[in-house]
């Protein structure tokens, strides 16, 4: 049993939400023009801002999703931590001073400190809240996949309740608190994983695992060679033609209490020696059928006569045959696993003739060496590495370009440049900021390689696997990393949402369509459009289930770095930059990123449902292709434009 | 070009070359990546460790290399004007 709703953790739960709540009750009264909703006064110390930065940065996406990835796949989730850091060298290095230098409250007055054009702003504005919201949807699931075991709700109510918290918060009190609620969870975030990346140290490596395999002579009658696991079910309905990926059967045993076994033939090399006698390995059976869910043949639940999903993730071997290693360092740790073998779990659910709605998951075990473990490209969706095929790794080099590129675009991050009071203190706190994100992702390896090997982890859900690793260490400690996870989405949540109420009230009404408000109907506007955008993020949190964060988030760097990168390094450094030049790059930017997202594979196959060869688009990173069309656009426009001017001015 | 601009953009250069290495080679030679060359951990993990200290040691050094006070330069002063205006 996986789950179970732990007083504990609701106690902490609670005291970590009343807490920031408070927090943002008290300092909310502090802030009532809109001076301080939005950029906190320019008041924010910079070591406070710092850690604010790993606070709006480190989201749910960072903690849950790369941990989950490293731990259901290896070294590839790591992949996503070093673009991800990387980032920021190129938000330090080229952004943070003329940003700074430019702007006031949102991305679009930056960009528009020179023209002072409508166009600007509303280009701007838009792609700011098509940036939140796609960063928003992980951050939702996220919170729906935390709610699930802590509290026993479905998905659903926990997006709802983030919903609800987070509107609550940035309606209070905007930045102040916003900030403050950053502070304290990106503290805690990395401290607390410091301490987890310890423990993990301490309790070292155990081989063996509660799963059972089961060896037969190769060309005896299958139903002789199972008698000893029960009855051997015929092959009918969707199992008739079913097969795994090497084209062998599986096979289903099923004993007196109506439990269903199945064995799927192991493909390893461990048996060769022995070539008459053939390993079958014990899996993991979900069906859906009719909207109810059955575990190996029985009802999901938890009583008697029902069964849950089996935590897994562990060792076959360990170096020397050894059974435990006993503490590690921080080197042997990688050293020792490298030699290891892992036993990872992945899912075969492709079954046809199933009732629409229905559904059956096969989760079946695979051995897999250390060093292939340690090495980037065993991840599906980082296949490319390892395939000859040159949009694979276009593939792969476009997600990287994206990462590197997206940091510095993301509005919910420059955002932040502005609540310091001046340039040295935006840079500053850019430093504190890259310290401590950099060594949480540096932490990220060794929590997600310690969650795969904790034999805690939840097989159908990867986004679980970092308080699951708590968990198998002391439930208190998961109740305190699932509280600060929680805040974690909670923080990041409402920083996203704050960006897009400044664009609304900023960048649209004021500039775009000239109302003239003053500063209680500007906050009071910003504080409703909260609400729209903190709406709109739970519906789409519901319906994005069970897709893993960090892949969702890698898109939101794509779509921001498509659309405000180019005009934002161009305006910094060209002088030729005009302002058709920039609305076009930010229009076109935003607009190819989105439309190739939709029409890409991985959005055909796990949002819409449809066969993913039947996709438009070649591969599904768009960085590469729409990252250099912003900047031709930008150019192309730019140069177009100022031909017109030049003209005008000669005639 | 001012001179924290400048530095700035050495900086990120440096730095982009190093990721760029670790992009193509994963890219193109991953099997280089699985060479474990220091005390068996391998490259990809060494590399990988290598691009988040380097981004760290840089920051320092671009913190203390820039102009510690923007007022010595031109164009903050209207800077400082706007953030004195933010506050009051």
């Amino acid at each position: 049993m996986i789950y179970e709703v732990s007083i504990i953790a609701i106690v902490v739960f609670l005291i970590f939400v009343g807490f920031t709540l408070g927090l943002s009750f008290w300092l909310g009264r502090k802030a009532r023009s809109s001076e301080g909703y939005f950029a906190a006064h320019g008041q924010i110390p910079w070591f406070v801002n710092g850690i604010a930065f790993a606070g709006d940065y480190l989201s749910a996406a960072s903690f849950l999703g790369i941990c989950g990835m490293i731990a259901f796949y290896g070294y590839d989730g790591f992949l996503y931590s070093i673009g991800f850091l990387a980032g920021w060298v190129v938000a330090l290095f080229v952004v943070a001073e003329p940003m700074k230098r430019l702007g006031k409250f949102t991305f679009a007055d930056a960009l528009d400190a020179k023209f002072d054009s409508k166009g600007i702003k509303l280009a701007a504005g838009i792609s700011t809240l098509a940036v939140s919201v796609f960063y928003l949807i992980p951050q939702m699931v996220g919170a729906g996949v935390l709610i699930q075991p802590l509290l026993g709700f479905p998905h659903y109510v926990g997006v709802l309740i983030v919903g609800a918290v987070v509107i609550t918060i940035v309606v209070t009190a905007g930045m102040v608190s916003t900030t403050w609620v950053q502070f304290l969870k990106g503290g805690l975030l990395v401290i607390f994983s410091a301490i987890l990346t310890v423990l993990i140290l301490s309790r070292g490596f155990k081989a063996g695992s509660d799963f059972e395999s089961h060896d037969i002579v190769k060309d005896d009658p299958i139903q002789k060679e199972f008698q000893s696991k029960g009855s051997v079910l015929a092959d009918d309905g969707p199992w008739k033609d079913k097969v795994d990926s090497s084209g062998n059967k599986y096979i289903r045993t099923q004993d007196e209490s109506g439990e269903i076994t199945v064995w799927k033939r192991d493909n390893g090399q461990r048996n060769h020696e022995q070539a008459y006698r053939q390993t079958y390995l014990e899996c993991q059976l979900m069906e859906k059928i009719d909207g109810k869910v059955f575990i190996n043949g029985l009802p999901k639940g938890k009583g008697e006569g029902e069964r849950t999903l089996k935590p897994v993730g562990h060792l076959s071997k360990l170096p020397d045959g050894k059974e435990e290693t006993g503490p590690l360092g921080l080197v042997s740790f990688f050293s020792t696993l490298q030699e290891s073998e892992v036993v990872l779990w992945a899912k075969d659910d492709k079954f046809v003739g199933l009732k629409k709605g229905d559904s059956i998951t096969i989760f079946y075990p695979k051995m897999a060496p250390g060093s292939q473990v340690l090495r980037p490209g065993e991840h599906p969706k980082f296949k490319g590495i390892r395939s000859n095929k040159l949009f694979d790794k276009l593939n792969f080099l476009s997600l990287m370009l994206a990462l590197f590129c997206g940091t510095a675009s993301l509005p919910h991050i420059l955002i932040r440049y502005y609540t310091v009071k001046d340039a040295a203190s935006a840079r500053k706190s850019t430093i504190v900021g890259i310290a401590s994100i950099g060594f949480f992702y540096v932490l990220t390896l060794y929590l997600g390689l310690g969650a795969m090997t904790s034999g805690a982890m939840d097989v159908s859900s990867s986004n679980m696997a970092a308080p699951l690793l708590a968990k198998s260490i002391d439930p208190t400690l998961f109740a305190i990393i699932s509280a600060i996870a929680f805040t974690t989405v909670l923080g990041t949540v409402s920083g996203l949402i704050l960006a897009s109420s400044g664009a609304v009230t900023h960048d649209l009404a004021v500039s775009v369509l000239g109302m003239d408000l003053d500063d209680a109907a500007k906050v009071k506007l910003a504080k409703i459009s909260s609400v729209v955008v903190g709406v709109i993020a739970i519906v789409l949190g519901i319906l994005f289930e069970g897709m893993n964060v960090g892949y969702l988030v890698g898109w939101a760097f794509s779509v921001a770095a498509s659309a405000n990168l180019p005009a934002l390094i161009m305006l910094l450094f060209w002088k030729k930059t005009t302002k058709q030049g920039i609305i076009a790059a930010v229009l076109v930017g935003m607009f190819s990123s989105l439309a190739w997202i939709l029409l890409s594979a991985d959005t055909y196959k796990s949002v819409y449902g449809w066969d993913p060869e039947s996709a438009i688009v070649p591969f599904s990173q768009p960085g590469i292709v729409t990252i250099p069309l912003g900047f031709a656009t930008l150019v192309v426009v730019s140069l177009l434009t100022q031909k017109n001017l030049t003209e005008k001015t000669v005639t | 070009m001012q001179y924290n601009t400048r530095l700035g953009l050495i900086l990120f250069l440096i730095y982009l070359l190093f990721y760029c290495g670790f992009v193509f080679i994963s890219a193109f030679s991953p099997q280089t990546m699985e060479i474990t060359p220091i005390k068996g951990v391998n490259l990809a993990i060494l590399y990988g460790f290598g691009l988040i200290l380097a981004a760290f040691v840089m920051a320092m050094i671009y913190g203390v290399m820039c102009k510690s006070d923007d007022g010595e330069t031109e164009t903050s002063s209207s800077s400082d004007k706007n953030d004195g205006g933010d506050q009051s």
